[in-house]
């Protein structure tokens, strides 16, 4: 059997070079992909809990990570259609989609 | 070692040369593809940990669905500066975020003693998981649905041609 902390170390890697690709890059659509790298690091990490672990009570069903990871998926299905359609908009509007460009907002 | 604890080192190789891919490469098209290789494998890695249901999802959504809006925001937003500058001034900075992070992480992996594990992982019956999913999480399940249509109709209005700021 494939000991946990391995499964754990490496939904950990993951989740590090997507927080990596996140604060380094500056194309938006970049930083998006960087965003799910990290989402199914934490996946990964749910699925390895509920499958690992024995639930304490009875009443606990076992395969609420399996659950949580499945919201996990639809949260960010609806993120990145979302997230692309503010991009677009973004392009149209400045001709770009660097981050360290549109600081419109930024005080 | 026994064949699924080889797949699942070589799984994790790929999957970690994937991700490393998408921060790393220089061409965003090619980042896009490295992002589709470590979703993939990452659908293996859930095969391995026994929940092919979520390995099913993950295939159809994350290689089919979002691979391809991404590859599609990609051509649409092309730049037209030269040289493509990707990294901006915070790189050496964020790295060390990165790295200070899996060493946090790590250290408490591997100092936690991790109680109550089972002795042998067993694979994930379909029939729990779909029962639990509409009997305990009904209600967060019809809010995911009407999450999905607001994100639907909210993307279609925000890239909608057109509007008042035009």
């Amino acid at each position: 059997m494939i000991p946990l902390e391995h499964v754990l170390i490496l939904s950990a890697a993951l989740f590090c070079i997507g927080l990596f690709g996140v604060l380094s890059k500056r194309n938006a659509v970049v930083i998006l992909m960087s965003i799910e790298l990290m989402l199914n690091a934490v996946n990964i990490n749910f699925i390895a809990f509920a499958v690992y672990f024995k639930p304490i009570d009875l009443a606990s069903s076992p395969y609420t990570g399996i659950i949580f990871a499945i919201f996990i998926i639809i949260v960010s299905a609806a993120e990145v259609g979302l997230a692309l359609a503010i991009v677009l908009r973004l392009y149209r509007n400045r001709a770009s989609v660097n981050v360290d460009e549109i600081n419109l907002m930024k005080w | 070692m026994s064949p699924v604890e080889a797949f699942f080192y070589v799984l994790g190789v790929i999957s970690l040369v994937g991700a490393l891919g998408v921060v790393l490469s220089r061409n965003i098209v090619h980042a896009a593809l490295f992002l589709l290789l470590a979703l993939l494998t990452i659908a293996g890695l859930y095969i391995v940990l026994f929940s092919e249901f979520l390995a099913l999802v993950q295939v159809l959504i994350y290689g089919g669905a979002i691979i391809v809006v991404i590859l599609f925001a990609l051509m649409l937003t092309r730049t037209r500066e030269t040289p493509v500058r990707l990294n901006n001034n915070q790189r050496p900075l964020a790295l060390v975020a990165g790295i200070g992070a899996f060493a946090v992480l790590t250290a408490v992996i591997l100092v936690n003693k991790w109680p109550n594990t089972v002795e042998e992982i067993e694979p994930v019956p379909f029939r729990p998981v779909a029962e639990a999913l509409f009997t305990t999480w009904a209600v967060p399940f019809e809010v995911a649905s009407v999450l999905l249509l607001v994100a639907l109709i909210g993307a279609i209005v925000i890239a909608r041609p057109g509007g008042e700021e035009e």
